[in-house]
């Protein structure tokens, strides 16, 4: 029978699975256990694997990301819940420094397989700094892979991914999609590479691309232009973002020649950036238009009562399209 | 200042006791082993005035504190030095040709001797404490009798990692050793300038771990001392912390200069006369019939030799390659690491063109 499941359920399940799977996998976050988590993302977890293996730590962001990089060199596979995003910056030292750097440094002696998740972004009406899509902080250090799902399909089989994966994983959850649709889910274990962006709707006119809760508003936008202006566009969900899927990217650009990238986290120095530079590098000629990008304001994000006018909108998203097509 | 554990006096008598468990052949190596780490700790800083190497962190005074508590250890334990704790790693089993290289600026000078669990010494303060929780932690889950210690300083103990690393360890009741080098200056910020207690062994009440202050100078109480953490560890009675106290003759590292923070020249002067690691332990040995000017002066001749031979092994090691920096960086390297790398070497344009 088909089932259908939120994102927050698909993260469950991969957890489940893999608890049941890998007796090398641990759980380590604040309020995990007993309580499920502040999403309720490992519920029950603990009742079926024991506080050996769901743990609910101190309240010690370093502590924990610390004690999970040596769980990971010592035969663990750790699986450390942030509960916001901006409550990592705590234990920042320890992924920068550390999970990082440890196969660096000991040159391939000790590798840390650890996964980071995070509840990301914004439009949860959340108090201050619940809401930060800091994003770029992970994909600008080496050692590190950077993954953020759109879909509750897609976090089940990347999440199994990253806990499958030597390496260090921040796996950024954006909130807003936690429990806002369900999708079917396969019941079985199943992986979503790592490093593959996902053509999401495949179009002629115009590229946009997208990542986690940003998703939805780029193909709100598409439906709306191409039911307006009977403008073709193909949206790619990048899902990884370091190592961003270069050829999928250059691909889309060489067929349609227009680009808009369409991110919550700040325009400067955003990984929107870094996609132009990509496109700069492999298909400028092909461009017939510069690639404009839609994005938060490099503010700090807002408190919920303007929260809406901080995040990128269908209407920014179709006048960025527009600008595009019209060039 | 509360009272310092003690079993040998600096004047090289017996002010404690031995509990049976240190033999005559464990004192002698604890005397060549201190001999061996401060030959070549002088001789790294001969190098780095050469030229030879870069920038050191030396270690001269802390020999009993480093090598005590390194000789406690068994093979399978977990070992997180800092910066400064190099003779603790060679006494752990480290080649000193690692050491060596490491100061010289190879990465491979990161590398541990196979079966041994010897970190990289970490440059951040205080982080690799945390480090070292997860692994007494694994262990301890995987029911591995070995312990994790953990090397720091008296500056380490004013960072966030520190308390998150006691108070995790005390939580989940880690076989994890703390291990703090009070050498009295933060580079230059004395430890009363540091902290508003008194004494850092203090701090272990607030996370109900055993805590105990030790004379650090002292190899004997050092020893002593680690080998109840140990087995208190190994019993599943969890962490302790233990401060051993002490202080470096010389600067913080080559780059700096001791004079603009404290009377160097005379108070390492009253150290080296009054509370010497090595010299309590040579009076002793004399004392005792167990050491003479003869087996000084072949000890000497040894143990320089052994350096001089990890210096060849050093220097004659390879020339790190310029894309030896892509790798392990990842597991499998990535399409950037990849296509950056051939970047690096390509052949300059220049070249190819004849003259």
């Amino acid at each position: 029978m088909k089932r259908k499941l939120t994102m927050i359920q698909a993260i469950t399940e991969a957890t489940d699975q893999k608890l049941a799977d890998d007796s090398r996998i641990m759980l380590l976050g604040e309020d995990i256990g007993v309580n499920g988590g502040v999403f309720r993302a490992t519920e029950d977890l603990i009742h079926k694997y024991g506080p050996d293996r769901v743990v609910d730590t101190p309240l010690a962001e370093a502590g924990i990301i610390g004690a999970a990089i040596g769980l990971a060199m010592n035969g663990k596979i750790p699986v450390v819940e942030i509960q916001f995003l901006a409550f990592i910056y705590p234990g920042f030292e320890q992924i920068v420094s550390h999970a990082a750097r440890m196969r660096y440094r000991t040159r391939g002696q000790y590798h840390v397989p650890m996964v980071i998740r995070t509840p990301y972004g914004a439009g949860i009406r959340g108090p201050e700094l619940h809401s930060e899509s800091v994003e770029t902080f992970f994909a600008h250090v080496p050692g590190l892979k950077v993954v953020a799902p759109s879909t509750p399909y897609d976090a089940k089989g990347l999440l199994i991914a990253a806990m499958e994966d030597p390496d260090p994983v921040i796996f950024l959850e954006p909130t807003k999609l936690y429990r806002a649709f369900k999708q079917e889910v396969p019941e079985e274990m199943y992986r979503v590479p790592i490093g593959k962006a996902k053509v999401v709707q495949e179009g002629s006119d115009v590229s946009i691309f997208a990542w986690g809760a940003m998703l939805r508003v780029a193909e709100d936008a598409a439906k709306q232009i191409e039911r307006e202006n009977g403008l073709s566009c193909e949206i790619i969900d990048l899902r990884t973002l370091y190592p961003l899927d270069r050829d999928t990217i250059i691909a889309s650009v060489k067929k349609t020649g227009r680009a808009v990238v369409v991110h919550e986290a700040h325009k400067t120095a955003g990984l929107g950036a870094e996609i132009i530079s990509i496109i700069n590098d492999e298909a400028l000629i092909y461009m017939k238009a510069p690639v404009k990008r839609i994005t938060g304001f490099d503010v700090p994000v807002p408190q919920f009562s303007i929260e809406d006018d901080y995040l990128p909108t269908t209407e920014r998203v179709k006048d960025g399209i527009m600008e595009t097509a019209t060039f | 200042m509360s009272s310092l554990y003690q079993v040998l006096s600096p004047t090289g008598e017996l002010v404690g006791d031995l509990k049976g468990q240190l033999d005559e052949a464990t004192m002698i190596k604890m005397y060549e082993n201190m001999v061996l780490v401060r030959q070549f700790d002088r001789k790294s800083i001969n190098l780095q005035r050469q030229g030879r190497m870069g920038t050191y962190a030396p270690f001269e005074g802390q020999e009993a504190s480093q090598v005590g508590s390194a000789m406690a250890l068994t093979p399978g334990d977990w070992l997180f030095p800092t910066y400064r704790d190099h003779a603790a790693a060679i006494v752990h089993g480290q080649t000193m040709a690692r050491v060596f290289l490491y100061w010289m600026g190879h990465m491979e000078g990161s590398i541990s001797p196979k079966h041994l669990h010897i970190m990289p010494p970490c440059v951040p303060i205080a982080t690799q404490m945390v480090h070292a929780v997860g692994t007494a932690w694994a262990s301890k889950l995987q029911s591995e009798k070995h312990v994790s210690i953990a090397y720091f300083g008296d500056g380490a103990s004013s960072e966030g990692d520190f308390h998150e690393a006691l108070n995790f360890a005390g939580v989940f009741q880690t076989p994890t050793i703390f291990f703090c080098q009070n050498n009295g200056f933060a580079i230059s910020v004395p430890f009363s300038q540091q902290s508003a207690s008194k004494t850092i062994a203090q701090r272990s009440a607030a996370y109900d771990i055993p805590g105990i202050r030790i004379d650090g100078n002292d190899i004997f109480a050092v020893w002593l001392t680690m080998k109840e953490a140990m087995q208190r560890a190994l019993e599943g009675k969890g962490p302790t912390l233990i401060e051993a106290v002490t202080f470096r003759y010389g600067a913080h590292t080559t780059a700096d200069d001791p004079k603009k923070y404290r009377d160097q020249e005379s108070l390492s002067e009253e150290w080296r006369q009054e509370r010497d690691p090595l010299q309590r332990v040579r009076v002793y040995l004399e004392n005792q019939g167990l050491w003479n000017e003869t087996k000084e002066a072949d000890l000497i001749a040894r143990v320089n030799e052994q350096i001089d031979a990890a210096l060849v092994e050093a220097e004659s090691y390879p020339k790190s390659k310029p894309e030896d920096m892509f790798k392990h960086v990842y597991a499998e390297p990535s399409w950037m690491a990849t296509e950056q790398e051939s970047e690096l070497v390509k052949p300059s344009k220049q070249e190819g063109i004849p003259a």
